[in-house]
């Protein structure tokens, strides 16, 4: 039978099979044990969910205290000076390295990038798991950690400070370590998978974007990583041993420890960015049913941005002693970090224009990525020049811009790519209505939240202070209402997901009609994702209508 | 359905859902993951692991490379004095020993490849009993610095340096202690992964078919071997 159908239709029509990853062994024990990469990436996906309640909660907290410049709550003083460097620094802490580090790579592409280049599993599913249980072992250091008496030193860990103060620092470095060598894991994973277990038929430039994506992330996973283990053990024999690299009392040089950070954390931060405009890359063809407008830049503006981000380190230490030559070289490579996200942002506008664009609740976070990363990025070049830089170091104009980069940016894509891949791996629809509501809610908080601190750090506001001048104090409270509003639109997004679960509509095997290749399993997959082994026949956005045979 | 399926890799599992363990002839291999086409197909595989996994290695010491580098520059007199306290004749002892035990662990990855495995036995062991006396000379060498107060940072207290109260004597055995130690690490656990090679080899379980652990493990013990022939020049002859 042959008839005409647009090469990603939705699809649902084929029996749906018995048994599948989610019910094909049962009990604790099979999960625990599994080496199945999308229950990895369920059992990841909970864990950094759980990540992400708690530094939320410290958000939240951060926020509450910073309400007022007295620190009261119905007219009692609740919270000390210490006990607020606490809550920013577990924030930071659980956020970076708990929750948005391991977030889309160690969750949403641990389940869908092997089926993406239609393999059965990731290369080293034994790896994986393991990556999972050190994951585990450093959210259980990081906790013990703060259980014990917290950390006040940032997530940044400068010295002199890290190295003098009391607290559980040895402990959070070592938390910090150990979940290093989970991402390290992972970004091993997905490499060798990548290279090894395409389909037959497909090359490098057959591979979705999300693939692109990931594939750069892991460089720098492996690439950076390891600095900074071998940097948090340094650290940790200079407190044990105070073996004078980092102390300048005992002859160290603290500004090498921050040389040392950033070399891996600048990196670090495109691990975090580079799988959102992943995520952005797969969203934005299908829902605007259009080819991608210029695949191939975008495949290698993934790259170079991975390379460039190894060679700016330099530009949060302009204020930190380092020379004036070595900050204008620093300054001038770190504008390159424009180019390639330039060629992204562009790339997806054009392939929006003319298309046939729907407004289901991926795309609506699309739309609020597009905003929201835009602003993040072009006050990004505001920190790359250098005379701005000096005035707005260490002001709250920091804070934003790293919030609408992190969380306008990653956050955002995170939460559109789940409600896109929550059907195929739930196998159940959520309320397309309360996405859309819970969408807007975080769209509106977020920048009721951090929109307002750029004007704050504008005029002044320093970041981490815990007393603030009176002027400051409508901002403040802006800025806190914000998060209140931001915290309701995720915890509605939360019950939608939840309840969907119990009460969602089953999913069909292809509910947006996408053209990648997890959408041929079925919904939810079964164990080993496909039915028979997938073969590549069309390019990854190919939306044009064409003729096949139907068997 | 919008697809049509045509195996281009002639491969008898991609057709089986249940990937493997369904006893249907073909001469299965055990060892072979579901995951993987072919056999030759996961050796590649596990090789790129491995290499990435090197990568992630040589990263780490390059960290405490860079490190010694800059404090050296800073303490140039004190590190050409500190030096002179290693003895050079173990440390070059070592050096022989390492790349001895190197040339052991080609010769047993050769002898598993062609399928002469009573040798990849004996060479594997031999490779395990360099490692040994690597660490003895260590030990020793150690024992010495010990007993000469050339230790790391606050516990260093040797008598009669040239510049007296300096930091940099003692960030230098900072570094010798953290770097050798770290290496030594290594080759402890390589004793460890080589000497479970050697028992899996007695029990036959590697052949010209199989032997994809003893390749990776030689792999990762050049690596710890190149480490040391960078350390060896680094610590034992400045001048």
């Amino acid at each position: 039978m042959e008839h005409t159908l647009t090469a990603g239709s939705v699809t649902g029509d084929r029996p749906r099979p018995e048994k599948n990853y989610l019910n094909q062994t049962t009990g604790i024990w099979s999960w625990m044990t599994t080496v199945d990469h999308k229950r990895i990436g369920i059992m990841y996906l909970v864990a950094i969910s759980a990540a992400f309640l708690i530094g939320g909660v410290f958000a939240l907290l951060v926020r509450l205290a910073l309400l007022n410049p007295q620190h009261t709550l119905f007219g009692k003083e609740w919270v000390t000076a210490e006990a607020y460097n606490r809550f920013f620094t577990l924030h930071g802490v659980v956020m970076v390295f708990l929750f948005i580090i391991p977030s889309v790579p160690a969750s949403l592409a641990n389940f869908v990038l092997p089926m993406m280049l239609g393999a059965k599993d990731v290369a080293f599913p034994r790896i994986n798991l393991m990556s999972f249980y050190l994951w585990c072992a450093g959210a259980v250091l990081g906790i013990t950690s703060m259980v014990l008496g917290a950390v006040d030193t940032g997530w940044t860990f400068y010295t002199p400070y890290s190295t003098t103060t009391d607290g559980t620092v040895s402990l959070m470095t070592m938390a910090a370590f150990v979940l290093g060598f989970s991402s390290i894991f992972t970004g091993l994973n997905f490499i060798a998978t990548v290279h090894k277990l395409r389909a037959p038929g497909m090359g490098f430039f057959d591979m979705p974007l999300f693939v692109w994506g990931i594939y750069a992330t892991a460089l720098i996973q492996i690439l950076a990583t390891p600095v900074l283990a071998i940097t948090l053990v340094l650290l940790m024999i200079e407190r044990a041993f105070q073996i004078g690299i980092f102390d300048s009392r005992i002859g160290g040089d603290p500004v090498l420890f921050q040389h040392f950070f950033w070399f891996y954390s600048h990196p670090a931060v495109y691990i975090m960015i580079l799988p959102g405009m992943a995520i952005i890359s797969e969203l934005v063809p299908t829902f605007c049913r259009k080819t991608m407008f210029g695949y191939r830049a975008i495949a290698y503006s993934s790259v170079s941005l991975a390379l460039v981000s190894f060679i700016v380190w330099g530009h949060h230490m302009f204020v930190a002693g380092e020379s004036d030559l070595a900050n204008v070289i620093f300054s001038a490579l770190t504008f390159l970090v424009a180019i390639p996200s330039g060629v992204k942002m562009f790339n997806w506008l054009s392939t929006m224009y003319k298309g046939n664009i729907s407004f289901e609740t991926p795309m609506c976070y699309v739309l609020s990525f597009l905003f929201l990363f835009a602003i993040g990025g072009l006050t990004g070049l505001f920190f790359s020049t250098l005379a701005v830089d000096i005035h707005l170091t260490d002001t709250y104009f920091v804070v934003a811009h790293f919030h609408y980069v992190m969380m306008g940016g990653t956050v955002i894509a995170f939460l559109g790519g789940l409600h896109y891949w929550w059907p195929k791996m739930t196998g159940k629809m959520y309320k397309e209505i309360w996405g859309q509501v819970g969408c807007l809610l975080v769209f509106i908080g977020f920048n009721m939240t951090f929109g307002s601190q750029f004007i704050m750090g504008g005029q002044g506001m320093p970041r981490r202070y815990f007393n603030y001048l009176d002027q400051f104090q409508p901002i403040h409270a802006f800025s806190t209402y914000g998060s209140w509003v931001l915290g309701s639109g995720l915890f509605l997004t939360a019950i939608n997901l939840l309840a969907s679960l119990k009460m969602g509509e089953p999913a069909p095997d292809n509910p947006w009609g996408a053209t990648t290749m997890e959408w041929q399993s079925s919904s939810p997959p079964i164990t080993h994702n496909f039915e028979e082994q997938p073969v590549l026949e069309h390019e990854p956005y190919d939306y044009r209508p064409r003729t096949v045979t139907h068997v | 359905m919008s697809t049509t399926t045509a195996d281009l890799h002639h491969d008898p599992h991609g057709q089986d859902p249940h990937g493997h363990g369904n006893g249907h002839g073909h001469g299965h291999d055990p060892r072979h993951q579901h995951h993987f086409a072919t056999m030759e197909q996961q050796f590649d595989t596990s090789k790129i692991g491995m290499w990435l996994f090197l990568a992630t290695e040589v990263l780490t010491f390059g960290g405490l490379f860079a490190g010694f580098g800059l404090m050296q520059n800073k303490y140039p007199r004190e590190f050409v004095e500190a030096h002179l306290q290693l003895q050079r004749l173990p440390g070059a002892a070592n050096t022989v020993v390492l790349l001895i035990s190197s040339f052991t662990m080609v010769m047993a990855v050769l002898s598993a490849r062609t399928n002469q495995i009573a040798k990849t036995v004996r060479y594997l062991w031999l490779t395990v009993g360099c490692a040994g006396i690597f660490m003895c000379i260590k030990a020793y060498e150690y024992h010495h610095k010990f007993e000469e107060g050339l230790l790391p940072g606050m516990f260093y207290h040797h008598e009669g340096d040239l510049i007296a109260g300096s930091h940099g004597y003692s960030a230098f055995f900072s570094f010798y202690f953290m770097m050798t130690g770290l290496h030594g690490l290594h080759v402890l656990i390589g004793m460890g992964m080589l000497s479970w090679l050697a028992i899996r080899a007695k029990r036959g379980e590697f052949s010209d078919k199989y032997y994809t652990p003893v390749d990776l493990v030689g792999l990762f013990w050049h690596l710890v071997d190149m480490i040391w022939i960078y350390l060896f020049p680094l610590y034992y002859l400045i001048s």
